[in-house]
């Protein structure tokens, strides 16, 4: 995308009927780190790789509890996630204080989309720089969506947004037929693998990836690192496994993955605030 | 719940007084025009609600009298009313306050149907609404002067709720307003229990109503009875109860006392 002389407002359309400001947001969510959401009929899972700033910091939080029953995962501008998380919270204590009832999560996500629709149609706003993964529950059982900054939303089985997002979104269309009919157990395992997609080689552990479940009967809630580690074993361990059959002698030489450092390099490009 | 007049400019008292309430300060002509924008006393009245939770869903039975103070007056108003696909509304208490009732529901129910998305409002959510409308009514010393009894089934759970007035809400397999506080509730304790057929919950709401009709002087003999299940509401046609007025006692009522005092 090339900068033009229609894209320094997002209330001037180009002439071939786009408006650049809101494409541009939506570059902005391809630049935060992963995140990946897939559901069955009954459970929700999201997952995220956790990036920290450097070293020395603790890593962004990308997934926020919603209500016992909607979580949202995000990417791109975690403050402007941060602030739209603020207002779901709101939207669904409000109606849970009216009514007694959860919110259905296709009517919050319509609320969502209708407020990132103003600012693409105001001078003095911008676009929210953020996509948000919605999974929650309603009547008719568990539901992953994706709000995009342009104010749309779509209905997913399961996708994954962010960077390297794509290895992910290959690995889940691979298998998303069987998701509906998934068992809890293995959505989260696929959840799991779809994070080590987006890895491209990095060893997965434990403490690179948030994963958290919702569903009927199951409040939202985060997976603790032991549980996530013992997931990982059993692939991993199928892995070397296998290494180790293959050519033998030195099964955990030839298990270790590629460095870190592959994974901190492609960070430099990144702004401080996206994540 | 108030809507706002168009111009402010010209409406500029009406606005500032629909939120003043009136105190003992000596300023009459305020206070009155205070008053006179909220409800300070019913006008016409509906009697006693009186509904039961049974087998299938719900059962509730109200007469169709209005009381304009001791006067009979109105003799077709219908007090119970569907909400949605899964409820059904009573309400005792001032027939304008149910009226405007039923408007704000209709709003609520017409808004979800728009969203068409499967989902709808059940009777606990219709309940817990009118309640946080009560209760903020009553807050503001303008009361919606009803009692409302909400019932309902959805997905095979019936459910059965009360508000009243200041917005006092609780659930209950038996409910009753007004009157039927005092003479319903207690043959409700003693005669209900769980999965009532329809025709025995009929019996023990006309049994109810019967004792109603002869003590509550508000009462007509004229009820409906609504039924409300999985399927849907039902309101009956209007019937009238059979009463029994050869009691020997009633024969000569001033037996055992003669004379004026």
């Amino acid at each position: 995308m090339f900068r033009n002389q229609y894209d320094t407002d997002v209330t001037t359309w180009s002439p071939t009927g786009r408006l650049f400001q809101v494409e541009y947001a939506m570059e902005a969510v391809k630049q935060g780190s992963a995140a990946i959401g897939l559901r069955s009929r009954s459970h929700v899972v999201l997952a995220c790789v956790n990036k920290a700033q450097s070293e020395l910091s603790s890593h962004q939080k990308k997934i926020f509890k919603v209500d016992d029953h909607i979580g949202v995962a995000i990417a791109g501008l975690t403050a402007d996630g941060r602030v739209l998380s603020r207002y779901m919270r709101s939207e669904a204590i409000n109606h849970s204080f009216t009514y007694e009832s959860p919110l259905p999560v296709g009517r919050l996500v319509v609320h969502l989309a209708d407020k990132a629709q103003v600012c693409t149609q105001r001078s003095w706003k911008r676009p929210y720089g953020v996509g948000l993964l919605v999974g929650g529950l309603d009547e008719s059982g568990a539901h992953l969506y994706y709000n995009c900054p342009s104010g749309n939303y779509f209905e997913y089985q399961a996708f994954a947004i962010g960077s390297r997002s794509q290895a992910a979104k290959t690995y889940l269309e691979r298998r998303f037929e069987s998701f509906g009919d998934s068992s809890r157990e293995d959505l989260i395992k696929d959840a799991i693998l779809a994070v080590r997609e987006t890895l491209q080689g990095e060893t997965l552990k434990s403490s690179l990836c948030t994963v958290s479940v919702l569903g009927v009967g199951e409040p939202f809630h985060f997976l603790d690192q032991e549980t996530i580690q013992k997931v990982i074993d059993t692939f991993e361990k199928v892995a070397e496994d296998e290494e180790g059959e293959a050519g033998e002698g030195d099964a955990e030489a030839a298990a270790a993955p590629a460095e870190q450092g592959g994974g901190g390099a492609g960070d430099q490009d990144v702004a401080p605030m996206e994540m | 719940m108030f809507l706002l007049p168009v111009s402010f400019s010209i409406n500029a008292d009406y606005f500032f007084l629909q939120f003043t309430i009136p105190i003992d300060n000596g300023d009459s002509v305020k206070n009155a025009e205070a008053d006179s924008q909220r409800t300070l006393y019913p006008y016409v009245t509906g009697t006693s609600i009186v509904a039961i939770k049974y087998k299938d869903g719900v059962l509730m039975a109200s007469d169709m009298g209005g009381s304009y103070g001791s006067t009979l007056r109105y003799k077709n108003i219908e007090r119970m009313k569907a909400i949605g696909k899964h409820s059904l509304l009573g309400a005792s208490g001032e027939i304008s306050d149910f009226q405007e009732i039923l408007r704000y529901l209709d709003e609520l129910v017409l808004n979800d149907n728009m969203w068409d998305d499967g989902n709808s409002l059940g009777p606990k959510e219709v309940h817990n609404y009118l309640t946080r409308v009560m209760y903020n009514r009553r807050n503001k010393f303008n009361p919606l002067w009803n009692t409302l009894v909400l019932g309902g089934v959805k997905n095979g759970e019936s459910y059965l709720g009360m508000v009243s007035m200041i917005g006092v809400s609780f659930e209950d397999n038996h409910v009753a307003t007004g009157f039927g506080n005092h003479l319903a509730r207690p043959i409700l304790r003693d005669e209900w229990h769980a999965d009532l057929s329809f025709e025995d919950g009929v019996k023990l709401l006309e049994k109810c109503m019967r004792v109603l009709l002869y003590r509550d002087r508000s009462a007509i003999n004229k009820l409906q009875i609504a039924k409300i299940t999985e399927e849907g509401v039902t309101v009956s046609q209007p019937y009238s109860l059979k009463t029994f007025w050869e009691f020997k006692a009633f024969n000569n009522p001033t037996a055992g006392a003669e004379g004026s005092w």
